[in-house]
């Protein structure tokens, strides 16, 4: 049917470059960089554990110390895993926005996903024996550890659900975005006339929360996080090639044949996911969400997601790893807040990877 | 083979503001375009160009009546399908980011790569060709950042061809480019629509590029009407010279230029012949003056070369001088032209 078929046969030979270039070598060395970054995630702490011994544990065997089992399995290796999910999932999070809102201060709590988690903790933490609400989880049973993971999920459920209803009869992304950004607002207000309220140690432990942290997380906890972040991840990467298509603008993604406002619904729905799961087991962690898509476009030179979205699983992964050694490391015998130290760490790094590659250029207006 | 490939009747285009609100832009469209056809789509600002042509390629549904592509309503054919179909370039310029030109031109075959966007070997074999039919083998390997708007275009249209449509709509794809890129960019668009046989409509404020290049030109009109014509018949039958003598541009139908209304501030005298008596008219006609062949003005000029140079001999008032450059003699005339008569 295509009358231009029997033009092929006509091109030159000349070399052009392949599209995806993808190499290996780069990959290995993520790979290597984040196992590393694992162990030493694992082996150090206010107990130092050699290196040897951890992998010796791991693998099942018998470790010179006992206490040294126990730590790694009950503490430091839910805290690892933890980590690794939540600089996984945040970056991934983040460079879907980016992407989506063309937008490069974007990240994954653009659309107000954070404050409606952080509504859902201060309604728990701060009217626990005010209201009915505490007492209405008491009576659930769950009140226990898991009573804030539940309050942060209903709340970025709650905005979530608003945007993606909302979602469904606004055309423009850009409303979406503002939308996104007003819900953020008013939640944060809910929050204030709370704190208002609150007493100084129901308030603290409230901050506590939004400092972030990847202790809290329990094995039984992990078995909720665990399959909920790798779903939202295996669908991030389906969505390469949309995302890909998107870096066109709307208009050209649609001529393209992309069903807009699908892929549109797909990506909010796994972002969103993505940033809601970890802020209700981790706290709301912004930082990495947005830097970790500019560091990897600068490092890998390409806005490519079939690229992208792998080399932010890892460099999220490796960044977040890094932050939770520093947190404990930095000043001997306390734990430093995370989100100070990945914000701190992590605001001259990326600058300084960002500057030098001059990424003015490099993402999509 | 039937070689109509877009077919529209008794077409209204225009915006649903609200439930009962309607704006209609363009009422009435029968037309349609063929194969091997390069169209130019002409008119003024807002008059609904650029909403005609986001009704043709799907984009903005119809008040009444269908757009058939290939016999098949485009408003009810899978987003996958028409993308196979109809290829798209608009105005804006866009930033995607750290990409290749070749990974935008394979950005083409979207519609026809698995869910991964993997490129088979025929997928790499059209991109490749539609680099080359646009001349850009050598811009594959640069970042699409780093291009200047001309060969950004080019790339563009690239990567509209290797989506294999049966017809290509552009949204004024020259407007930001200068006139050697522009002809290019037109002869290139000429070239591809015979060689491909697809159907191309653009839509231009290059009359002049338009009425030279186009197999058929769409005349949009202020009001909603749409006159269709080769350019040729659209001259002869007196369309162009109405549509524009509201714009203020007076159409020529002798040169086939278009001239502005200029004040008249005398009239002078020309002598000579050939190219730098043309020119000179021209110029003597830019800055207002009236130009006779008789020297029986107040103001006569001779245009006098001799092997090492070209000068203008002004008469005015019995006074004879001289001037070396155009640019002199026009600023010597309109010293003196408030005393010619």
């Amino acid at each position: 049917m295509f009358p231009i078929k029997h033009k092929f046969k006509n091109f030159s030979s000349t070399k052009i470059p392949k599209v995806l270039e993808i190499n290996p070598l780069i990959f290995f060395t993520l790979l290597t960089g984040l196992i590393l970054a694992f162990l030493l995630d694992l082996a150090l702490g206010s107990v130092q554990i050699p290196i040897q011994q951890v992998v010796t544990i791991l693998l099942g065997g018998q470790a010179e110390k006992a206490t040294w089992t126990t730590i790694i399995f009950k503490f430091r290796l839910p805290k690892a895993l933890t980590a690794t999910f939540a600089g996984a999932a945040l970056g991934v999070s983040g460079l879907q926005m980016q992407t989506l809102f063309r937008n490069p201060l974007a990240g994954p709590f653009v659309l107000g996903i954070s404050s409606g988690a952080a509504l859902g903790v201060a309604l728990v933490v701060l009217t626990a024996n005010i209201t009915g609400v505490g007492v209405l989880f008491k009576d659930l049973g769950i009140i226990g550890d898991f009573s804030l993971v539940v309050a942060a999920s209903l709340g970025a459920a709650l905005v979530l659900g608003l945007v993606l209803l909302v979602a469904r009869r606004v055309q423009d992304t850009m409303t979406l975005l503002i939308l996104g950004l007003l819900f953020g607002y008013a939640t944060s207000a809910v929050v204030s006339i709370l704190l208002h309220f609150s007493e100084t140690q129901q308030i603290q432990s409230y901050l506590q929360w939004t400092f972030g942290s990847f202790a809290g997380v329990t094995w039984r906890q992990m078995l909720v996080l665990a399959p909920v972040v790798l779903l939202a991840l295996l669908i991030s990467v389906m969505l390469s090639k949309p995302l890909n298509a998107l870096l066109l603008g709307e208009a050209y993604a649609r001529s393209l044949g992309l069903g807009v406002q699908q892929a549109r619904f797909w990506i909010i729905t796994s972002a969103s996911i993505l940033a809601g799961a970890i802020t209700a087991f981790c706290g709301p962690i912004a930082f990495l969400g947005v830097a970790i898509p500019h560091l990897c476009r600068s490092l890998f030179n390409t806005s490519e997601h079939r690229v992208l979205i792998p080399a932010v699983i890892f460099m999220g992964a490796i960044s977040a790893l890094i932050a939770d050694l520093l947190s404990q490391l930095a000043v001997r015998q306390t734990i430093l807040p995370l989100n100070s130290v990945t914000a701190l760490i992590g605001t001259p790094v990326v600058t300084w990877v960002i500057l030098r590659r001059n990424s003015r250029t490099s993402f999509p207006k | 083979m039937n070689d109509v490939i877009l077919h529209t009747s008794n077409l209204t285009i225009g915006y649903k503001r609200s439930r009962r609100a309607t704006r209609i832009v363009a009422s009435d469209i029968s037309a349609s375009l063929n194969t091997g056809e390069l169209v130019c789509l002409l008119g003024a600002n807002g008059v609904g160009k650029s909403t005609l042509l986001r009704t043709l390629a799907g984009i903005q549904p119809p008040i009444k009546g269908k757009v058939q592509l290939q016999g098949k309503d485009i408003y009810k054919l899978a987003p996958q399908e028409l993308a196979k179909r109809l290829s798209l370039i608009l105005t804006e310029k866009v930033e995607v980011g750290i990409l290749s030109a070749y990974a935008l031109v394979a950005m083409g075959r979207y519609p026809y790569t698995d869910w991964w966007g993997k490129l088979t070997s025929k997928d790499e074999k059209i991109v490749k060709w539609a680099i080359e039919s646009v001349g850009a083998t050598d811009l594959a390997k640069r970042n699409v950042s780093e291009l200047s708007d001309g060969e950004r275009q080019k790339i563009m249209i690239a990567r509209a061809l290797a989506q294999e449509p049966v017809l290509m709509l552009l949204d004024e794809p020259t407007a930001f480019l200068d006139l050697p890129r522009r002809v290019e960019i037109m002869q290139l668009l000429r070239c591809l629509v015979r060689e491909t046989n697809q159907a191309i409509l653009l839509s231009t404020h290059d009359l002049d590029l338009a009425l030279r290049l186009a197999d058929k030109v769409w005349l949009l009109t202020e009001g909603g009407f749409l006159h269709i014509g080769a350019p040729e018949d659209l001259v002869l039958t007196g369309v162009f010279t109405e549509a524009f003598q509201s714009e203020g541009v007076e159409f020529d139908v002798y040169t086939g230029e278009f001239h502005l209304h200029t004040p008249i501030r005398g009239k002078v005298s020309l002598l000579g012949e050939g190219m730098k008596v043309m020119w000179t008219k021209r110029g003597l006609q830019r800055a207002g003056f009236v130009v006779v062949s008789d020297s029986n003005s107040q103001l006569c000029i001779e245009v006098i070369s001799t092997s090492e140079k070209v000068f203008w001999q002004v008469r005015y008032n019995g006074a004879v001088s001289e001037q070396n450059s155009m640019y002199e003699l026009i600023r010597f005339l309109n010293k003196v032209a408030p005393l010619v008569r």
